[in-house]
């Protein structure tokens, strides 16, 4: 019960197992226990900045999206100015095309009308001349009744 | 052994194992003999430590650690966050050390829950006539380590203070400068305390207990009617013993921290 050269041999064992003990457990450890530390603290900012940007994200989609919604409002309201105009120049080349046919066929008609009455006229004299001829072939004397025909055809 | 009386069984059951080295082993006071007992469990539990801790330090897990690896974490968890708590300022060296202290000193204290006298049986088969299991009730071991933690104050105090700022802290500490044979005899005092303190307060609980268990063992050894005492008290004992070694072991560890702790503080203030 009193201190013995075994003191010596256990400070040996204490000062090699210190060494042991720092070398592969403490060391080791420690450096892992810092690591995963590290590596947890990033993990929870990378994802308080992943949330951060979805946020971002989203109000930046919001706001393409009111644009794209701006840019067809316009392009429809544009769209319906353009159909407007095309239908009102179309209404306004159909009534001047209708008028210009109009006008032709107008004169056409009258053109033939014309030429009709001319036609007539002619038909009307020559069948009036045969008619009297054949009648007054007994009778009467083309030449002598001349005055009268003529007269009578310029009435038709 | 012919006759066994209580001294004697408790005298046979507190004798090392013991071998020559320059002195004879039958004088009381005899310094230069080894205890082969003490190295032998001491270097038993340690090889266990080690080989925990080699086990664990190669097959580090960052991402699942299981098993083992959660004990060891946590205890050197423990360590870290008693020596982040007392010890100002940073050193690689008190780590390791106090986790080892802490380690090493519970697992020699635990020796201390084996049957008092399974292990010395069995040594018997193999003609060692006395064996002592528990390494920390012998004052060889509780000075080793108490030594060694003096050695260590002592040379941080001078490494960190200056050899000049270490003799100063002699002369002015803690009376000033008026009073400065008073001062080296109180603070020469005061730096021997702390590893006398240290082993003997280990010593001292660790013998105790070992006694304890020795007499409750005696109970059934000696009288059958003892025997179902003898069961309770010691399972008593032991449970309460888990206890105090657990204990042992960390004011061990925490006074180491505080006593180095107080080494590495430039104490400029102090006087």
């Amino acid at each position: 019960m009193n201190i013995t050269a075994t003191l010596f041999g256990q400070i040996l064992t204490f000062v090699f197992l210190i060494w042991f003990i720092n070398r592969f457990l403490w060391e080791p450890l420690t450096n892992m226990m810092e690591e995963r530390k590290k590596r947890i603290a990033d993990g929870l900012a990378a994802s308080e900045r992943g949330l951060h940007e979805k946020e971002l994200a989203e109000k930046k989609a919001i706001e393409i999206l009111q644009v794209a919604k701006q840019e067809a409002n316009d392009v429809i309201a544009r769209a319906q100015r353009r159909s407007n105009e095309i239908i009102e120049e179309a209404k306004r080349d159909a009534k001047a095309e209708n008028e210009r046919l109009l006008h032709a066929a107008n004169a056409s008609i009258d053109q033939e009308v014309n030429r009709a009455k001319e036609e007539l006229r002619q038909h009307v004299a020559t069948l009036a001349i045969s008619a009297a001829e054949k009648i007054l072939q007994k009778e009467i004397n083309a030449d002598i009744h001349a005055e009268i025909l003529n007269e009578t055809i310029a009435q038709i | 052994m012919s006759e066994i009386t209580p001294v004697g069984y408790i005298q046979h059951h507190l004798t090392n194992l013991c071998v020559s080295v320059g002195d004879s082993c039958d004088d009381k006071g005899s310094f230069f003999v080894l205890h082969i007992d003490t190295l032998f469990y001491g270097w038993f539990v340690a090889s266990l430590m080690m080989w925990i801790a080699y086990k664990v330090g190669k097959n580090l897990q960052t991402e699942t650690p299981s098993g083992i690896q959660n004990v060891v974490e946590a205890i050197v968890e423990f360590v870290q966050q008693q020596v982040k708590d007392v010890f100002p300022g940073k050193n690689q060296l008190v780590g390791p050390l106090a986790l080892t202290i802490f380690v090493w000193v519970f697992l020699m204290n635990a020796m201390d829950l084996v049957p008092v006298d399974l292990l010395p049986k069995i040594g018997e088969f193999f003609h060692i006539h006395s064996m002592k299991v528990v390494p920390t009730t012998d004052l060889s071991t509780t000075f080793a380590l108490s030594l060694s933690v003096f050695a260590l104050i002592i040379y941080y105090n001078i490494k960190v203070k200056g050899f000049l700022g270490y003799l100063k802290m002699f002369l002015f500490h803690p009376f000033g400068k008026y009073l400065i044979p008073v001062n080296i005899v109180m603070t020469t005092i005061e730096e021997i305390a702390k590893p006398v303190s240290l082993g003997l307060r280990l010593f001292g609980n660790m013998f105790a207990g070992e006694l304890i268990f020795l007499l409750l063992a005696m109970m059934g050894g000696f009288s059958l009617l003892g025997v179902l005492p003898q069961i309770i008290l010691a399972s008593g004992w032991a449970i309460f013993h888990i206890l105090v070694i657990t204990l042992q072991a960390f004011i061990f560890m925490l006074l180491t921290i505080v006593y180095l702790g107080m080494a590495h503080q430039d104490d400029e203030e102090a006087h």
